[in-house]
């Protein structure tokens, strides 16, 4: 039993090494802001449904003026509590272009579930140039795609502050998140931008909360799936990794006891 | 090769004319193998475990992925939006690629610390150096074909080290890239050989086992087998081993990918690639930062390219280096702190291969560089010599017996 213990106990070490400690220099701490806490954090954690609703209205009546959402479709937000017709009519407010019609004239149609979020700018050089030269990035993936991930979207929206003195800040706006402090996004959400259909008080802290919300879903519409199936996964790996050595100890104890 | 006991009159019928059952029942049911085996034994079979978990991964995956440079990462968010549990397969096969590397580099280690490499285990020895070599271009392509910002510029640096070759460097990593610049033509190529990469990788598994049966596997006192009372069949004794093995380590691998599945990978590589715009750190996957430490180490670029193909075929060259009669570290002394020093150097070198290459971090660097070389070139072939070895015992049952006896009182 002792070097069965030695052995496992050294395994737990190496893997814990290569995972917690080794990998970290791959996510380039930099900021050592005190990580924040969110609904989906941990084993447990889901997305607060309620929440990613709102985020889709600030979404929606802000950020959608500049940002894309290209990956998500508009039928994904069974996904946060919509019901079908809701889609339908959610996704009805927009317009894509149709398919070449009988005469091959391409119209306009309305937007359907089954299309993808519609673009504020037909191209990237459409939304450069209107945006000063900087290309505002599709916000699908913005979660995922950061270091720092939810953190440090939290921590970039609250971070306009009054610049240093003597900071140079003709290229765009001061914020103390964004990595050289010089962001081309102007200061996008003030607190009360939106009127919650909820009802909600629409606080800074808590637009910018219910947007982490909702874009960490379209980054991951996976998640509580993810989540709950990793656990009776998990379960069922430990129940057989008992088992299985419940069975390794019996078959060999003929052969520690050297009568095979 | 008897096929008494084969079963039935149809295989038996068979194997008389293509002994292909009773070559498995002599591979995975008869095979002696050395009563001794402590779990460090595991890695192989573990290895081609996550071997096959990526190719059963990647076959499904292929079968949803577009290769164009235009269509890459949408049909990759396809896969993990729209596809049926494509969020699972393709976790299953980022997060396998890492585990390969882990299971394989313990491997290799279980392998340095035992002198699994030496007579006559030589050969046995270079198809898994072989292998692992597979496994790299392997993994790096794959990276490239999710086409974000890391697949992309790491695609550039890794080829650009090929411009290093005096005279037709330039031609070379046009050849490789099927252009001017890393392109559709790149990522299309990639995506064919990184498809057809795993099937090598298996060919030469095959004559990887089929080295490793010739003599036996070794073990942890790095004695032979005297006689059949030093063995046991592998089954059951060591399928239900391996068996209770693979479930502990699959217990971790689900744990990574169902609650950390983007821990080990870069967010930067959820942006579409950019040619326009270089991330601020480009840092290859955590499994090649080692060998991105000795490229860096060298001030030239040639010299760095040399010294880090260099760390790698320095080991087929290992069986000679290592002067020392006695296989196992357990007897050799000094041979055991130098194995430790040697495991610590590459952790410090792959903790380098992260950090940017300024101030200290290239100090470090550097004297961990030299001291990888300087293990093999210099400290293997001089502590063989000057080492007194402790006294090997007279057999393995001898001495696991002995052990039992004593553990029972």
């Amino acid at each position: 039993m002792f070097i069965i213990n030695k052995t496992l106990q050294i395994f737990f070490i190496l893997t814990i090494i290569v995972f917690f400690d080794l990998t970290n220099v791959n996510a380039n701490s930099s900021n050592n802001t005190t990580e924040m806490h969110f609904s989906f954090d941990g084993f447990f954690g889901v997305i607060d449904k309620a929440s990613a609703r709102r985020g889709l209205q600030v979404y929606t009546e802000v950020c959608s003026g500049c940002h894309s959402l290209k990956y998500v479709s508009y039928r994904n937000l069974s996904g946060i509590g919509f019901s079908i017709d809701q889609i339908k009519s959610f996704a009805s407010q927009f317009e894509v272009l149709a398919d070449p019609d009988a005469e091959g004239e391409v119209n306009m149609r309305q937007a359907l579930p089954s299309d993808r979020f519609v673009s504020p700018y037909n191209n990237p050089n459409q939304a450069k140039a209107m945006n000063n030269g900087a290309l505002p990035p599709d916000l699908s993936l913005i979660i995922k795609a950061r270091v720092g991930g939810a953190s440090y979207f939290y921590r970039l929206l609250n971070g306009y502050k009054g610049a240093p003195e003597n900071f140079d800040t003709s290229n765009g706006y001061y914020n103390e998140a964004y990595s050289g402090h010089v962001i081309a996004m102007p200061q996008p959400l003030y607190g009360e931008d939106v009127e919650y259909l909820d009802g909600t008080e629409a606080t800074l802290e808590q637009e910018v909360i219910d947007l982490v919300s909702f874009f960490t879903w379209t980054g991951q519409p996976e998640l509580d799936e993810r989540k709950s199936m990793g656990f009776r996964v998990f379960l069922f790996l430990v129940f057989m990794t008992g088992i299985l050595f419940i069975s390794y100890k019996k078959i060999w104890k003929k052969v520690k006891a050297g009568l095979v | 090769m008897s096929n008494k006991n084969i079963g039935s009159k149809v295989i038996g019928w068979i194997d008389y004319r293509l002994p292909i059952f009773s070559t498995l029942k002599h591979t995975l049911v008869d095979y002696p193998t050395p009563r001794n085996l402590n779990y460090w034994w595991n890695f192989g079979s573990l290895a081609g475990i996550f071997l096959l978990i990526q190719i059963i991964t990647g076959i499904v995956l292929a079968m949803h992925y577009t290769p164009t440079v235009e269509g890459a990462f949408a049909s990759i968010e396809h896969i993990m939006r729209d596809v049926n549990y494509g969020w699972l397969i393709r976790y299953i096969h980022m997060n396998g690629s890492s585990f390969f590397f882990i299971v394989v580099y313990i491997h290799v280690f279980r392998g340095l610390y035992y002198g699994s490499y030496k007579s006559p285990r030589e050969v046995l020895w270079w198809l898994g150096l072989v292998i692992l070599l597979l496994m790299m271009a392997t993994a790096f392509m794959g990276y490239v074909l999710p086409w974000g910002q890391m697949s992309f510029w790491g695609a550039t640096v890794i080829t650009n080290i090929f411009s290093a070759v005096p005279f037709v460097g330039t031609t070379i990593v046009e050849w490789l890239w099927g252009g001017f610049a890393v392109d559709n033509a790149l990522l299309n190529r990639f995506f064919a050989l990184h498809y057809l990469f795993p099937f090598l990788i298996v060919a030469v598994v095959i004559l990887h086992i089929v080295a490793l049966h010739t003599h036996g596997s070794n073990n942890p006192l790095g004695i032979d087998k005297k006689g059949p009372q030093d063995s046991i069949p592998f089954h059951p004794y060591y399928t239900i081993k391996d068996l209770f093995g693979l479930s502990f380590v699959l217990t971790i691998f689900a744990l990574v990918v169902f609650y950390a599945p983007d821990y080990l990978g870069h967010p930067d590589n959820y942006i579409p690639a950019d040619p326009l715009k270089t991330p601020a750190h480009i840092v290859p996957e955590w499994y090649f930062l080692p060998f991105y430490a000795i490229l860096r180490a060298v001030p030239d670029k040639l010299g760095g390219v040399i010294a880090m193909i260099s760390a790698i075929l320095i080991l087929f060259v290992l069986p000679w280096l290592d002067t020392s009669k006695v296989r196992s570290a357990t007897f050799r002394p000094m041979y055991k702190n130098l194995f430790w020093i040697l495991l610590v150097d590459v952790v410090i070198l792959t903790w380098i291969g992260g950090s940017p290459p300024e101030g200290n971090f290239i100090l470090i660097g550097r004297i961990a560089t030299i001291y990888y070389f300087t293990h093999f070139l210099i400290l293997m072939p001089l502590v063989g010599v000057i080492e007194t070895t402790k006294p090997l015992p007279n057999s393995i049952s001898e001495s696991v017996l002995k052990k039992s006896i004593k553990g029972d009182k």
